[in-house]
């Protein structure tokens, strides 16, 4: 290892665990967040497009 | 041009449209860039060693956290003061990153603590306060999803959200009145922090910033999604009508 | 007002329950707790006016959700809101009836239970004292959340959900009064931020929790 800041030393286990800990929790509030947002978005176009209405603002 | 016009869904769905366009690759860069500076260019400090490297995750989780009630506070007081859906709506979008964001920081937290402190939960006044604030997060989100009517949702959550601000700062002195008695070395987190050396507090700043950058980033996108979800409603509701 | 206070406490006693169920509750709180943790007496002295407040605490929430949930059903509630009491004056009788069914018996009792969880002998006085101060403060938050969740069918639990947070500052200072008074410790400060946190609540929250009964019943 090129990098001497990258050597964690006796405590590399509870360095890693809180980054893997937290962005987990981080990948896992976008991931619910997006595939809400997605089922929404496309409930909405099929009923805008059923209701012959005109596609919402954006 | 004041800023109410941005309580029109119509408006509001356009500019935040295009303000997401920066705001995410911005989320993006700044997050990456804090946390890889912060994780692998930062040199081991004397006497934490590698794990003061846990602080780019733990500080600005805990400010994100205490900030995003502040957030839903004022949003609530809009709601019942100006009745703007996308207030309401915002309020809601905000709270489940809250909680994350102090679900993290106790986390990052309670493995710091482990090697440092060698427990991993001591019941000292700011960790119990961020634990007490978490329940509230929980009561709220618990809140919303129990109404199934959207306004008189949007009306009762503002109305807790108000009233457990009150008592959420009560309980943050009650806390520190509490523990005041049982043991002086609480105040170790708050001296590390005042003194913190420039190899440290470049990333930091950046850290903080993408993660504000993302605590904006998820609520537009959350309030967008609320937004269409409402109007699903609406427009479903006119369909069985006919 | 006055009628809808005597009202309350004559169902309280005739539908039975009103009085004894928390105070049974209580009862077995108190019982179990030194079945789990042993019975040494130095413990239990040590543990107990912690155990005492939760214990008063819990027994209070369990009668919460009758609060309202009973006039809601039949439709006393909506006749209610429409009288000429301002729905503030109901919600401060709600919690005052509540408070005199649940909170008075067992600030009576605690001394009682006191004896079987072994608090030391100077802690009596002050058990009692900060029960009295701190419960009618359990009553009011308490009528605040069941205001909220009066409509909901699944309301019970999610009421505690809403609730026990918000009695944190009540706890700490009415176990705190309790502590330093078994030690025979000052305890100036913590009786008055009781007595303060109960004098906030009955004066202010009777506000938010009729404006959440009036969005319920709109």
């Amino acid at each position: 290892m090129t990098n001497p800041d990258l050597v964690l030393g006796k405590y590399e286990v509870t360095v890693l665990s809180a980054y893997a800990a937290a962005l987990a929790l981080i990948v896992f509030l976008v991931v619910v967040t997006w595939l809400r947002g997605r089922v929404v978005r496309r409930q909405l176009d099929e009923v805008e497009a059923r209701q012959g209405r005109g596609k919402h603002a954006d | 041009m004041s800023i109410w016009k941005y309580a029109n869904p119509v408006i509001f769905m356009q500019t935040s449209g295009r303000l997401l366009r920066w705001l995410v690759p911005l989320t993006a860069v700044l997050m990456a860039v804090g946390l890889v500076w912060g994780f692998a260019f930062t040199p081991p400090e004397e006497n934490q060693g590698s794990t003061v490297k846990i602080i780019f995750l733990h500080v600005p989780a805990a400010m994100l956290g205490i900030n995003a009630w502040l957030m839903m506070l004022v949003a609530s007081l809009v709601w019942l003061v100006r009745r703007h859906h996308v207030s309401a709506l915002a309020a809601k979008a905000a709270a489940p990153i809250g909680a994350t964001m102090t679900l993290i920081a106790l986390i990052t937290g309670a493995i710091w603590g482990e090697p440092m402190w060698g427990t991993w939960w001591a019941w000292d006044p700011r960790l119990t306060s961020f634990l007490i604030l978490f329940l509230f997060y929980l009561g709220y989100l618990a809140l919303w999803e129990a109404i199934e009517d959207p306004d008189t949702a949007a009306d009762l959550t503002s109305v807790l959200c108000l009233v457990g601000s009150v008592f959420a700062i009560l309980s943050r002195y009650a806390v520190n009145f509490w523990n005041q008695g049982l043991h002086q070395g609480a105040s170790l987190t708050l001296m590390q922090k005042q003194h913190v050396a420039d190899a440290y507090w470049y990333p930091l700043m950046i850290s903080i910033g993408g993660f504000l950058c993302f605590f904006v980033t998820m609520v537009l996108v959350r309030t967008r999604t609320e937004i269409r979800a409402r109007r699903l409603q609406a427009l479903l509701a006119r369909e069985r009508m006919a | 007002m006055i009628a809808l206070l005597t009202r309350d406490l004559r169902l309280a006693v005739r539908a039975g329950g009103g009085f004894g169920l928390g105070l049974g509750f209580f009862l077995v709180v108190v019982v179990l707790v030194p079945l789990g943790v042993g019975p040494e007496g130095g413990t239990l002295a040590k543990i107990a006016p912690g155990i005492l407040w939760v214990a008063a605490l819990l027994a209070c929430l369990l009668s919460l959700d009758r609060i309202f949930a009973l006039d809601h059903e039949d439709g006393t509630l909506d006749l209610l809101a429409t009288a000429p009491i301002p729905p503030e004056g109901i919600v401060s009788m709600k919690a005052l009836a509540h408070w005199i069914t649940t909170g008075l018996p067992l600030v009576i009792a605690a001394p009682v239970l006191a004896l079987l969880m072994n608090l030391p002998g100077p802690g009596y006085p002050w058990l009692v004292l900060s029960l009295l101060l701190g419960t009618p403060a359990l009553s009011v938050i308490g009528t605040f959340g069941a205001a909220l969740t009066v409509g909901l069918k699944r309301g019970g639990l999610l009421l505690s959900l809403l609730v026990l947070p918000l009695y944190v500052p009540t706890l700490i200072f009415g176990a705190e009064v309790v502590k330093r008074g078994a030690a025979g410790q000052a305890l100036g400060v913590p009786v008055l931020l009781l007595a303060g946190i109960t004098a906030g609540a009955a004066a202010l929250l009777p506000f938010a929790s009729a404006a959440a009964l009036r969005v319920n019943l709109r």
